[in-house]
């Protein structure tokens, strides 16, 4: 192996990229607006739930709960409906995820001793809000009625909740640390699944064959580049999550980027298999779509626990290199992890690396022929 | 035209591969992986009373199917490391002394510890023990005092989705989700391609009208996305059996108002790119944040209001009302004509700019 031709293979990549501004400039422009999106536009945090009230007893004490359910935060009631094909009609057009219908003998019933019925209507079609929100309206009733009884009557057993590493469950501190990794992922992958095709779809890559460049040179030369833009966008993202979205960094920087440098590694590895093997753009680009994007984004359990997914599929996430690294990203950033946490981890995205990188130079010997 | 086209797209025989086979693993992926249903948490349970009282609670746990519980710490210390260690994501621990203050009609605690990284889960799970905290309260207090009714009947039902199963609710919008990756990928990628090649001049010298052109380009692409539309549907109604509540006759109807838009974009990203590389990673651009900003995953009720305003100018965000209503809610035109209006607005908006940026591209 020589430094000189792999010297010489980075130059020539260097000055392709520079010539693409465009692409540079989307590769940097992609963390920040991944981020943007999981930091400020989109939250699984449930509140204000678009509820529509029913109240056929207009009695104070019906007024009460409603107020009771509202100032609970997670409530916005957004209308009131006159008649049961009203709810339906708030409902099915989406104004409202909820309707709560009060009857008339609400308030007779409490006061006289008996049991009042609330009935609760949820658009189930988004399971999760309404899991959580039928959840929160479990909690409101239930308080409004030992409320109303005058004492409050202290339940037998009662559960004393204690919430760990995210006190505020917060879903932007778990989705963040995790983001950072599917970036990687999604960045490692656009940028190198072209780039093998592209000199073959050019008809380049035989002026490279001719060359004495070797192959692991060639691939090494390659990817020393879009490691360096891959680590800048890595530094990027981390100071983006630490200082705009304020996600606390419990443990260590310098282990952080060294396990960002081993996924890195693979991740673009990964892309350059791809390249090497589909030799054309158009079919290179799906693909990285299939193998990179989606299993960073579904299976890696950045925000999809795996444990609920079927073993078919848990079985499958194993192979997935982002599983790991999205561990060690949420372990570093959350529970301040050290090394000997991570170290299997770590050992799986080394050996992956080391497999793509061998495999890619052994398609690549045959693909020259 | 559109003839030469299929030819080309399918002479690389891995093509039909594709075609068939991305969009299989997306409804697979999407189907099986993308759930908030909580399940099965791994559980940590440190139960130091070890009487009657407490097993019968952790009985409750585990028969509820939300919680398993997998270890059985002899001491509290232990908890810390196996939640460390992400081995159990929720712990309970049951005092000494637990049933013999039932007995005596003391209130008692069960200390709940969750591991809050994933806050989704969290929050349900701790939803999940609280409630079975509470009925057991209700019946041990029972048993004790006899039954005492509550002061609230809370009835709850959910429309459209009784069991509230997740796949009903994203296998469908799959179907959006494909049409937009495969279409705008196939569009931006193969008109930039015959640029890079050369081949445009070519047909540019041919007695082929602007229209024409730009219809022999999308034509096939938006039977593609048609063929993937149905390939969706079949797989999911046949295998994840996902009920078809509404006018199926809508979706047809939709996808194609709904492709103008797709296909208008693909169009654009063309004339952007000067390079495939140019036109794939411009599509992750459009792609990556239509999807996130549509409603698929994350309602759009939460979102700021100015990104609440931004997702208006999103066809996805229509087309999954229109599927969804169609799927589960079973409501018809009636009801989803704005959202039929709303996205064919956009997409003669968007084809028209296109169109004209095209042509002046080749002029």
């Amino acid at each position: 192996m020589s430094i000189v031709r792999i010297k010489a293979i980075v130059k020539k990549e260097l000055i392709q990229i520079w010539r693409d501004p465009l692409s540079l400039s989307m590769a940097f422009l992609m963390p920040v607006m991944l981020l943007f999106i999981f930091g400020y536009a989109i939250t699984l945090d449930v509140d204000r739930v678009k509820t529509v009230v029913r109240d056929l007893d207009k009695s104070s004490l019906s007024r009460e709960f409603i107020a009771e359910v509202v100032s609970s935060g997670y409530f916005t009631v957004v209308g009131g409906a006159g008649s049961d094909r009203d709810i339906a009609a708030w409902l099915d057009d989406g104004r409202a995820r909820v309707a709560i219908t009060l009857p008339h003998d609400f308030s007779d019933r409490i006061r006289t001793g008996r049991e009042a019925s609330v009935q609760i209507i949820v658009d189930g079609s988004d399971s999760n809000t309404a899991t959580i929100a039928l959840g929160y309206m479990a909690v409101i009733t239930g308080t409004f009625g030992q409320r109303t009884k005058g004492v409050r009557i202290r339940p037998l057993v009662e559960p004393r909740i204690r919430v760990w590493y995210n006190t505020e469950l917060k879903s932007r501190n778990y989705i963040i640390p995790g983001l950072i990794a599917v970036i990687m992922a999604v960045i490692a992958a656009l940028l190198t699944s072209l780039t093998f095709a592209r000199e073959w779809d050019r008809g380049t890559m035989e002026q490279l064959i001719a060359t004495p460049v070797r192959k692991q040179e060639l691939i090494i030369g390659k990817m020393i580049p879009y490691f360096l833009i891959g680590f800048v966008d890595m530094v990027f993202s981390v100071l983006l999550a630490v200082y705009i979205f304020g996600v606390p960094l419990k443990g260590s920087v310098i282990l952080l980027f060294l396990f960002s440098s081993l996924f890195l590694f693979g991740g673009l590895g990964v892309g350059m298999l791809i390249s090497i093997a589909t030799k054309s753009q158009l079919v290179a680009s799906q693909i990285s779509v299939v193998a990179t994007f989606l299993p960073a984004f579904l299976l890696s359990g950045f925000m999809f626990s795996i444990s609920n997914m079927p073993v078919a599929l848990q079985v499958i996430t194993r192979f997935i290199p982002a599983r790991y690294f999205v561990a060690i990203m949420k372990g570093i950033f959350m529970k301040g992890s050290t090394f000997d946490l991570l170290v299997r981890e770590g050992v799986f995205l080394m050996l992956f690396g080391l497999a793509i990188f061998a495999l890619a130079s052994k398609i690549l010997a045959k693909r020259i022929g | 035209m559109v003839l030469k086209e299929f030819i080309q797209i399918f002479r690389d025989r891995r093509m039909k591969a594709i075609v068939f086979f991305i969009p299989l693993l997306q409804l697979f992926g999407f189907g099986y992986a993308v759930t908030f249903d909580v399940n099965n948490v791994p559980t940590a349970l440190c139960d130091l009373d070890r009487s009657a009282d407490s097993r019968e609670l952790a009985r409750r746990l585990e028969a509820s199917g939300y919680f398993s519980i997998r270890y059985r710490p002899g001491s509290p210390g232990e908890i810390r490391g196996l939640i460390d260690r992400g081995e159990a994501l929720c712990a309970l621990q049951i005092d000494r002394g637990f049933a013999k203050d039932i007995l005596k009609g003391d209130p008692v605690a069960v200390q709940v510890i969750v591991d809050g990284t994933d806050s989704n889960t969290a929050t349900v799970a701790l939803n999940y023990a609280s409630r079975i905290i509470a009925q057991y309260a209700k019946d041990k207090s029972a048993q004790m005092t006899g039954p005492r009714h509550d002061i609230l009947d809370v009835r709850t039902r959910a429309w459209y989705n009784p069991e509230l199963r997740s796949r009903n609710y994203n296998v469908p919008g799959v179907i959006a989700i494909v049409i937009m990756l495969t279409c705008l990928l196939l569009t931006s990628m193969a008109i930039v391609r015959e640029r890079e090649i050369g081949t445009m001049e070519q047909l540019m010298v041919t007695p082929l009208k602007p229209v024409e052109l730009i219809l022999g380009k999308t034509i096939p692409f938006a039977l593609i996305g048609f063929f993937d539309m149905i390939l969706v549907t079949v797989v999911a109604v046949l295998h994840f059996g996902i009920p078809i509540n509404g006018p199926l006759w809508l979706l047809p109807i939709g996808t194609s108002i709904y492709l103008l838009s797709v296909l208008g974009i693909g169009l654009f990203i063309s004339t952007i790119s000067r390079t495939q590389q140019q036109a794939l990673t411009a599509t992750f651009f459009v792609y990556i944040p239509s999807v996130l900003l549509s409603g698929f995953m994350f309602p759009i009720e939460n979102m700021p209001k100015v990104i609440q305003y931004a997702t208006l100018a999103n066809p996805l965000r229509y087309f999954l009302v229109i599927i969804r209503g169609i799927f589960l809610k079973g409501i018809g035109l009636d009801i989803l004509w704005p959202q039929m209006a709303a996205l064919l607005v956009i997409g003669i908006a968007v084809m028209t700019a296109s169109s004209l940026r095209f042509r002046k591209r080749l002029s």
